[in-house]
C-alpha cells in the first residue's frame, strides 16, 4: 500500500505544477482559443472516460452489474438538478439494495 | 455566496473521503490528497484508478490526475492578472486556484469583488473540503466491503456528477461519447488504468479533426465547455 503514497505525493506535485505554471506564464496563453478549447475538451473526455471505467470495468474485463442501475438513477437525478451528494448516495443505495435484497452481481 | 459554495463542497468532500478509504487508501493518504492536491476531479481520478487497478495503477493514477489538473492552469492564467500577487502569497493563491474559486471570481463585476470572491471562496472551500474529507474518510474506513454498500456505484455516479455540468453543447457531448466508446474498447486490451489516459486524448484529437474537416459547421462552438 506504500506505493499509494507515491501516487498521493507525486500526483499532488503534478497538479500543483499546472496551478503555479499559470501564474508564471504571460497572459497571452489564455487568449489562444485552440489551447483553451483543448483544455476544456480534455477535462470532459477524461471525466467521461473515468465514468465509463467506474461503471463498466472490472479489472481488464467489462461487466454489467448493479453499478449500471445506480448510475442510471444518478443520471436521472442530475437531469432533475438534484445535488451531487443526493445522486451519489442514491446510486449507492440502489446498488446496495439490488445486491443485498435481489442477489444481483 | 462563497460560504454557500464552501458548504456544498463540504458535502462533496464527505463522499470523496468515504470513497477514498473504500478504494484502499488510508485516512492519512486521503487527507493529504485533500490538503496537497486540492482539486476534486484530480483527487477522484487518483482514488478511482487506484481503487480499480491496485498498486499497478500508481502511474496511470498520477497521469490521470495531472491531465485533469490542466484546467487549473488556465484559471491561474486569468487570475494572475486579476489578483496581482507576488512571493509566498502567489504560492498560496496557486494552491487555491480551483473550479469554485475561479468561477466565483470570474462572475464578479469589479476587480475588487473578483479578488475578494477568489480569496473567500478558495479559503472556505479549502477548510470545508478538508474537514469533510476527514469525516468521510473516517466513515469509509469502517466499511470492509465497499461493493456491499454500493460504494462502487457511488464512485461511478461521482464521476458522472463531475462531467454532467460540462455537457452543455453538442461538441462537448460528442467528445464525452467518443471518450466513453474508446475507453470501453480499450479496457480489455490495455492494462487497468491506461485506457482512460489513452482514450481521452484520442477523443479530443478526433473532435479537433472533425472540426477541421468540414463537420465544424454542425458542431456549435463552445470555448468553456
Amino acid at each position: 500500500m506504500d506505493n499509494y503514497w507515491i501516487a498521493v505525493i507525486v500526483g499532488s506535485l503534478a497538479v500543483y505544477f499546472w496551478k503555479i505554471l499559470g501564474y508564471a506564464l504571460p497572459k497571452k496563453f489564455a487568449e489562444n482559443q485552440v489551447v483553451v478549447v483543448f483544455a476544456s475538451k480534455l477535462t470532459i473526455a477524461l471525466l467521461a472516460a473515468l465514468t465509463a471505467v467506474q461503471t463498466f470495468a472490472s479489472g481488464q474485463s467489462l461487466q454489467l452489474d448493479s453499478r449500471i442501475v445506480g448510475v442510471v438513477v444518478a443520471a436521472f437525478l442530475y437531469w432533475r438538478k438534484a445535488p451531487f451528494i443526493v445522486a451519489v448516495c442514491a446510486a449507492a443505495l440502489v446498488a446496495a439494495l439490488l445486491r443485498n435484497l435481489l442477489g444481483w452481481p | 455566496m462563497s460560504i454557500g459554495v464552501g458548504l456544498a463542497v463540504g458535502l462533496y468532500g464527505t463522499s470523496f473521503g468515504a470513497l477514498s478509504t473504500a478504494a484502499g487508501l488510508s485516512v492519512w493518504q486521503t487527507q493529504v490528497l485533500s490538503l496537497l492536491m486540492f482539486s476534486g476531479g484530480s483527487q477522484f481520478a487518483v482514488i478511482g484508478v487506484l481503487g480499480a487497478s491496485g498498486p499497478a495503477g500508481v502511474i496511470p493514477a498520477i497521469v490521470s490526475a495531472w491531465l485533469l489538473g490542466i484546467r487549473n492552469g488556465f484559471y491561474a492564467l486569468r487570475l494572475n492578472s486579476v489578483l496581482s500577487v507576488t512571493g509566498v502569497i502567489k504560492l498560496i493563491a496557486a494552491q487555491l486556484t480551483i473550479d469554485e474559486s475561479n468561477a466565483v471570481s470570474a462572475s464578479q463585476d469589479t476587480d475588487k469583488d473578483s479578488r475578494r470572491g477568489f480569496w473567500i471562496t478558495g479559503i472556505a472551500v479549502f477548510i470545508f473540503w478538508n474537514l469533510f474529507t476527514l469525516v468521510g474518510a473516517l466513515l469509509g474506513s469502517v466499511i470492509s466491503d465497499p461493493s456491499v454498500w454500493g460504494l462502487d456505484a457511488a464512485a461511478a455516479a461521482a464521476f458522472l456528477g463531475l462531467v454532467w455540468p460540462r455537457l452543455k453543447h453538442l461538441q462537448s457531448n460528442l467528445t464525452a461519447l467518443i471518450a466513453v466508446v474508446f475507453t470501453l474498447i480499450l479496457v480489455p486490451l490495455l492494462p487497468s488504468g491506461i485506457p482512460v489516459i489513452v482514450a481521452a486524448p484520442i477523443a479530443v484529437g478526433l473532435i479537433y479533426l472533425l472540426k477541421r474537416t468540414g463537420f465544424g459547421k454542425y458542431l456549435q462552438g463552445d470555448s468553456n465547455g
